[in-house]
């Protein structure tokens, strides 16, 4: 492991680009390291560890907004809050399990350079959705802000969602001004019981493009979920439809939807506690888990396919002849897909993308090797290729920010 | 126009205007090239008519190709381009330029692609605001983000604004809706960014795309998300006696848990303005007038109304009336949709102002707001979207009467000003423009600017495309891209390491 630059401020991040830039030393930017292996695998000369910037600096509920310093953990954010009945809406996946680093782990920082996002993200957006204003430090060893601390702005580009998702590959956040929203009451679960995933699809689409205001469609086979223990005993797919909300209200969505899909399959219901439960194993992606301390290096390698809702089953499909487990979220329209060993089968992957449409696929959990020498990210065509590697230019010309980790020479 | 600084204009390129407007009708033949000064005349100003300014020619493409062509014309021969939709900007993001094509996307006017089962539509950019929702309410879905100009404005002017309404609190504004976009860069290149699924996993040039005013490039299409329409929709008017108790009434209500589908607030002015426009039924006696309107799945719309009645009543409203039919809904939405009009009768002339602050400063900013129009001795009306902290300052003035535009325009920068300095911004949803240029430095310094600028130079290195907007000083991208690092090496700083 390299060394590790621990800035206790901006002005200290400041130096330490600087100093790097001036010294051409190469700096991993990171937090906790939890997602570490996210990414193309790159080695850089240092780590910039800005887990010491912590703490949250603003909060105001009945403003919805809150700041924080890019080192905050999530899960402190979280509990913060929640005791103020918020959450972050766009429901925050937490990558620990999937990577087999322990649960809990992220910062906030982390969560807005990878855009995290989760099971409600087509009712309620993704990180990038909620991100209102940036405090940074570029490849230039200058910081700067952008964007603000209220819920509508369009003063200048919009920087704050632009980096967002950008890998650290631009600019170090220092702070981050993100919008919080009210809890749901409660929640249940409506599931539609042994449908293949064409079919689930379908009933996915007639239940989100209804009234009654479904906020998560997934659907999981029954191998897959016989390994998630709030459905395992269905013993068949489950289809599930999250209700969210005050209670006379999911009663009533619940008979509403129950309508809509009876000539589909057999129906079943979850309560709260399984609710919250099944969510999150579907949201941190529970059935390909590793063990804590398991090693990406060994384990099967796992996708990340957003497509179109109706066409993630056909993705999924393609995929099984190369021996991948699928299951769907985003009423569809995102594939994880875990293939048979540690092989990724980008190729056959690619294809099948392009073949239903088009969309992205990411290369969530490969061997070191292998991210190292693959595009992990969708490949981008010459000309996007060219306005990003100009936007690197302009904001790191030094390529001193985690260079590669996204895209080579950028 | 007062005291609007443009770039000057290219004199080899205004030399040469003939040979350009022959070498245009080459690439769009027929009427998609305009030279005549009085059919150019409706292209010199946008909703901002106060600025106006005629431009070199208009040329209307109707395909991608031949946007493609024009600007990798324009490229080659260093002249600027003004992107422009319906021409309803609210910020002069539209304004010609002396030696500048002013390229009309009017004619890129067809949905391509309804896909219910995706919920997704793929349209060109000329299409209207509203048509998308048109196409598409037969079957029950809309399109969510509403600015007032809706039936005017077209998708691809939205996209380049990042268009509200009064709907955004609860369903984001056009960013949170646009899922992809195809693109002509200046040099003619064709990018599409995005397509009919959600995230990306990459960086977000899409993001960045919405809300860049048309300086990054020319949106040819636009695949937008649809929603369906909310099974119920009701509203409550509440008045108060002060807008300090409408202000709590909307804080109480968000940490209620509740996140209504529109929230807006009027000022006295704005309520007797209204409704002797129109008799809407507003109480007179009231300082601030709220509309609350819920939406969503009918029980819950009907448990949620009487949570709100709650809150008023414990905060003191004066008035309370919830919708019992649609008739009736609609009836409480009209006075505050005719606010402008409305104004238009009792003033002969009124700027629009757009700053956002958080919501808690709105007293203070009323009542500095008060204080400005007693100095500056004209009337300024306030609506409000509440929910968010946008605030719509009318500022009242007569064209005709000398010096009251400027006046008007000293009085409305004051306000702008006035939000940075409570913690807001200074615009919310109607973009910077060339209306709020000058005053970006109060919001931004040098750094962060020149930040901002870097991306521009990605796209755009030698500032083609609507120069003169937004920035205040557009620096040459060569300039930006120096960086200035000490001679030798630095030494290792004092920073903790392990």
């Amino acid at each position: 492991m390299s060394e590790r630059l621990c800035p206790r401020d901006e002005a200290e991040v400041v130096e330490a680009v600087r100093w790097a830039v001036s010294n051409e030393r190469t700096l991993d930017v990171a937090g906790t390291g939890s997602k570490a292996a996210l990414g193309r695998h790159i080695q850089t000369d240092l780590t910039l560890d800005l887990a010491a910037l912590a703490g949250v600096t603003l909060y105001e509920p009945e403003e919805l907004v809150l700041s924080a310093k890019a080192g905050t953990p999530v899960a402190e954010i979280e509990a913060l809050i929640a005791a103020s009945n918020q959450m972050m809406a766009f429901e925050p996946m937490d990558f620990g399990p999937l990577l087999g680093v322990a649960p809990g782990g992220g910062t906030l920082g982390g969560l807005m350079a990878t855009n995290l996002a989760g099971p409600r993200r087509p009712s309620a957006g993704a990180a990038r959705d909620h991100a209102l204003g940036v405090r940074a430090v570029s490849g230039r060893g200058e910081a700067f802000k952008a964007g603000g601390r209220v819920v509508k702005n369009v003063t200048g580009y919009d920087l704050p969602r632009g980096l967002a998702g950008s890998y650290g590959t631009l600019a170090a956040f220092t702070e981050l001004t993100i919008k919080v929203l009210p809890r749901p009451e409660t929640v249940e679960t409506l599931l539609v019981l042994g449908l293949d995933d064409a079919s689930a699809a379908g009933a996915m689409s007639a239940a989100v493009g209804s009234y009654y205001d479904v906020s998560g469609a997934a659907h999981v086979p029954a191998d897959i979920a016989a390994r998630i223990p709030a459905v395992a005993g269905a013993g068949r797919a489950v289809t599930a439809l999250r209700l969210e909300g005050v209670k006379p209200s999911i009663v009533h969505r619940r008979g509403k939807l129950e309508e809509i899909l009876r000539a589909r399959g057999a129906l079943s219901f979850l309560g709260e506690a399984d609710s919250l439960a099944f969510w999150q194993a579907v949201r941190d992606v529970a059935p390909f888990a590793l063990p804590e301390g398991g090693s990406v290096d060994t384990a099967r390698a796992v996708w990340r396919v957003s497509a179109a809702p109706m066409a993630g089953a056909q993705i999924g499909a393609a995929l099984r002849e190369a021996g991948a487990a699928s299951f769907y979220d985003w009423a569809g329209g995102l594939v994880w897909s875990e293939m048979a060993d540690g092989e990724p089968h980008t190729a056959l992957v690619r294809e099948a993308v392009a073949r239903a449409g088009g969309g992205h696929a990411t290369l969530i959990r490969a061997a070191a090797p292998v991210r190292a020498a693959e595009e992990v990210f969708q490949p981008l065509d010459a000309i996007t290729g060219g306005l990003i590697r100009r936007m690197k230019s302009g904001f790191d010309p030094g390529r001193v920010l985690s260079p590669g980790r996204m895209y080579a020479g950028v | 126009m007062s005291g609007l600084v443009m770039p000057a204009p290219n004199a080899d390129v205004l030399a040469r205007r003939a040979q350009i407007v022959a070498d245009l009708r080459a690439i769009v033949p027929g009427e998609g090239v305009i030279d005549t000064e009085t059919e150019m005349r409706p292209f010199e100003s946008d909703g901002v008519t106060a600025y106006r300014q005629m431009p070199l020619a208009v040329v209307l493409p109707s395909t991608t190709e031949q946007v493609s062509k024009v600007l990798a014309y324009a490229n080659a021969n260093g002249i600027p381009v003004v992107p422009r939709g319906a021409g309803t900007s609210l910020s002069g993001g539209a304004l010609p330029l002396a030696d500048g094509i002013l390229l009309g996307m009017g004619k890129f006017n067809r949905i391509l692609d309804i896909d219910f089962e995706n919920r997704a539509v793929v349209t060109q950019p000329g299409v209207t605001n509203l048509g998308i929702t048109t196409a598409v309410a037969h079957n029950g879905f809309y399109y969510a983000p509403d600015p007032s100009s809706q039936i005017a404005c077209t998708i691809g002017g939205n996209v380049g604004e990042n268009s509200g309404g009064v709907h955004c609190l609860k369903y984001g504004l056009t960013t949170n809706n646009v899922l992809g976009v195809e693109m002509v860069l200046i040099t003619g290149e064709i990018i599409r960014l995005g397509g009919k699924h959600l995230d990306s996993g990459g960086l977000d040039l899409l993001g960045l795309i919405v809300g860049s005013e048309g300086l990054l490039g020319v949106v040819t299409e636009v695949t937008v998300r649809i929603l369906k329409k909310p099974e119920t929709a009701r509203a409550v008017l509440l008045g108060f006696p002060s807008s300090e108790a409408a202000g709590a009434c909307v804080a109480a209500i968000i940490a209620a848990g509740i996140i209504p589908g529109g929230m807006e607030m009027m000022d006295r002015m704005m309520v007797h303005a209204a409704e002797a426009f129109l008799g809407a039924g507003y109480p007179l006696d009231v300082e601030a007038l709220l509309i609350v309107e819920l939406d969503g799945p009918e029980a819950e719309v009907n448990h949620l109304i009487e949570r709100v009645a709650e809150i008023g009543n414990g905060l003191g409203c004066m008035t309370l009336r919830a919708s019992t039919s649609e008739e009736e809904r609609v009836a409480f939405w009209a006075g505050r949709k005719a606010a402008f009009p409305a104004v238009g009768r009792i003033s002969p002339d009124y700027l629009c102002m757009d700053g956002t602050i958080p919501r808690k400063a709105l007293p203070l900013v009323l009542s500095r707001m008060e204080e400005m129009s007693e100095k500056y001795g004209l009337r300024c009306g306030n609506v409000f979207h509440a929910g968010d902290g946008n605030l719509h300052p009318l500022i009242c003035y007569d064209a005709n009467k000398p010096g009251e535009l400027e006046k008007a325009e000293a009085f409305g920068a004051d306000i702008l000003l006035l939000c940075v300095e409570v913690g807001g911004v200074l615009t919310g949803e109607h973009g910077v423009g060339v209306e709020k240029r000058d005053l970006m430095p109060s919001m931004f310094d040098e750094t962060d600017l020149a930040h901002q600028q870097r991306l521009k130079c990605a796209f755009d290195p030698d500032a083609l495309l609507n120069p003169g907007k937004v920035f205040p000083v557009l620096h040459r991208c060569a300039e930006l891209g120096r960086m200035h690092v000490s001679g030798g090496k630095l030494p290792f700083p004092d920073i903790p390491r392990f």
